[in-house]
């Protein structure tokens, strides 16, 4: 049913921490290669080799420069680079829900997890038009929606070792930039971290309440007062040039 | 958005033939015989024609029928109903008509109105979508009313009524393109907003997630032939409004008039094409793209 649910009794989602990200894209790689052999259709490419490569994909990296404004303490800040990592964020007013013609689209009760039912599904587009955030992706070799299901099929399955209950990309990334838990519970670690580090929405103005939380990258570390003891020894030995150099400085100035 | 030539085509033609169905569900003196069986068959040719077009970008049309199930929640769903209520009730209203000379009004006031209805549902299906702001808006519904309206008023004939329907649709329709150049920028998403990093300061799209094409892009992101938009918001507005109105203050003639329809069909297809190529999705941010 493409009714969403009034509650669900668990908020399942990741935390993204924005400030550790290194953008490896190890999370994507992981993402392709669970769910290309998993849950539903295999997430399939186009012209793989060829001139034009495409394919779909449920888990995405871009990477954004960010130029701090100047202030009197810092007149020329340095730009950042952030690295943002993007998938479903298996909102609680998900408006690909309710705009799904077939009920293919549906919001869990038990957990909150956003699926689709590949078997409803027309490959009508209008979930993926719908969502803010380009979560969906219309497979072309299946002509259906593929979205990320936060690996419901491992978070839940007993066959795999206790460690590997969570998600491809949360259980692959490198630099622990991504956290997997339960919203619903104020004392989970990802509601802790998102307490903590001020976890944000993406897009609040849309009114899609995502699950997935942002932490935001936190201020750069700056030198004043630490510099080491030895700095004093890499200084400059000459600002001025002096010797050949120094002639050459000097006569080329007088021309 | 990309404007997908079986979305277009949908769009325009039922939205003309659903208009002429609504004013020959109206009529008092709806035509009969053969007279009644061409109207009607150009109505049925247009909206099922068009009906029938927006299956072919679905992935999976044979699966079509589950569309029927969520009425409740879903525009597309509920367009689904209404077009098949419509196409039902004037089906009936037009074989009394055709074959029996026999006008059962009331019949063709509930078919007129479910015809209004279904384009309703069409728009709503665009006019719902707050991820693309140049829709989000009621005008977007009533621009479709309009132009069904006033198509169908063309199509069957009524001189002065599609006169004053055509240049009442013709406004909406620049109108509805000059405050919709705003409405991204007044939906408050922006590329700060996307990715939640305006609180340190501008925000640029550095390296993008794919150096190649993908779905999102092909469909969501769609920014060629923008150039030409003044171009062709003239173009439209001349061929949908202007021609056919001059067209019509001429004395009678069927020539003119036919040319009238073809002008009036050809402008809202190019409309309807500006409606997706220039619709800017804000999903296009995270790209830094519009």
């Amino acid at each position: 049913m493409t009714q969403l649910p009034d509650s669900t009794q668990r908020k399942l989602g990741l935390v993204i921490d924005l400030d550790t990200c290194v953008g490896c894209h190890a999370c994507v790689v992981s993402c392709k290669g669970w769910n290309t052999e998993n849950y539903g259709a295999p997430l399939s490419d186009q012209d793989p080799y060829g001139a034009d490569p495409s394919g779909t994909f449920l888990n995405r990296v871009h990477s954004y420069e960010v130029q701090p404004l100047a202030t009197s303490a810092m007149p020329h800040p340095a730009a950042q680079l952030i690295h943002f990592p993007k998938s479903c964020l298996h909102c609680e007013d998900a408006p690909c829900v309710t705009v799904c013609p077939t009920g293919a689209s549906y919001k869990r009760v038990e957990d909150g997890i956003v699926l689709v039912n590949e078997s409803d599904c027309i490959g009508c587009g209008l979930c993926a038009w719908a969502c803010p955030y380009g979560a969906r992706e219309l497979d072309q070799a299946e002509g259906v929606m593929k979205k990320c299901t936060l690996c419901v099929d491992r978070i839940y399955n007993e066959n795999l070792p206790e460690e590997d209950r969570e998600p491809a990309c949360v259980r692959t990334c490198p630099a622990g930039a991504r956290h997997f838990g339960d919203f619903s519970d104020p004392d989970s670690a990802v509601s802790q971290l998102v307490a903590e580090r001020g976890g944000m929405d993406l897009m609040p103005e849309q009114g899609t309440k995502p699950v997935n939380k942002y932490l935001p990258p936190r201020p750069k570390d700056g030198w004043q007062g630490e510099t080491d003891v030895l700095a004093p020894y890499l200084e400059p030995v000459a600002e001025e040039p002096q010797g050949f150099l120094g002639w050459l400085d000097k006569t080329l100035e007088k021309l | 958005m990309h404007p997908a030539p079986s979305i277009i085509a949908f769009t325009t033609l039922s939205g003309l033939g659903l208009g002429l169905l609504f004013w020959l569900g109206l009529d008092p003196t709806a035509p009969t015989g053969w007279v009644g069986f061409a109207f009607f068959a150009i109505g049925y040719a247009m909206a099922v024609g068009g009906l029938s077009a927006s299956t072919f970008h679905l992935g999976r049309p044979e699966r079509a029928l589950k569309a029927f199930t969520q009425w409740q929640t879903s525009w597309l769903s509920r367009e689904a109903w209404c077009a098949v209520a419509a196409l039902t009730v004037m089906g009936i209203y037009a074989f009394f008509l055709v074959f029996f000379s026999v006008q059962i009004a009331p019949l063709g006031w509930l078919g007129a109105v479910l015809c209004l209805l279904t384009v309703y549902t069409t728009s709503m299906i665009y006019a719902q979508l707050k991820t693309v702001p140049r829709w989000h808006h009621w005008s977007t519904s009533a621009l479709f009313l309009a132009l069904a309206l006033a198509g169908g008023a063309l199509l069957s004939g009524r001189v002065t009524i599609a006169m004053v329907l055509l240049l009442i649709a013709g406004g909406l329709q620049a109108w509805w393109w000059q405050t919709g150049d705003k409405r991204l920028k007044d939906s408050g998403s922006s590329m700060e907003s996307a990715t939640g990093l305006g609180s340190i300061g501008a925000v640029r799209a550095f390296e993008p997630p794919h150096t190649g094409n993908n779905y999102l892009l092909r469909e969501m992101v769609h920014v060629v032939g923008r150039k030409h938009s003044q171009k062709l918001r003239l173009i439209a507005l001349g061929l949908m409004m202007v021609l056919p109105v001059l067209l019509l203050l001429l004395p009678f003639g069927h020539v003119w008039a036919l040319v009238a329809v073809l002008a009036h069909v050809a402008g809202v297809a190019v409309a309807r094409w500006l409606f997706f190529a220039e619709a800017e999705h804000v999903v296009g941010l995270y790209y830094g793209k519009r």
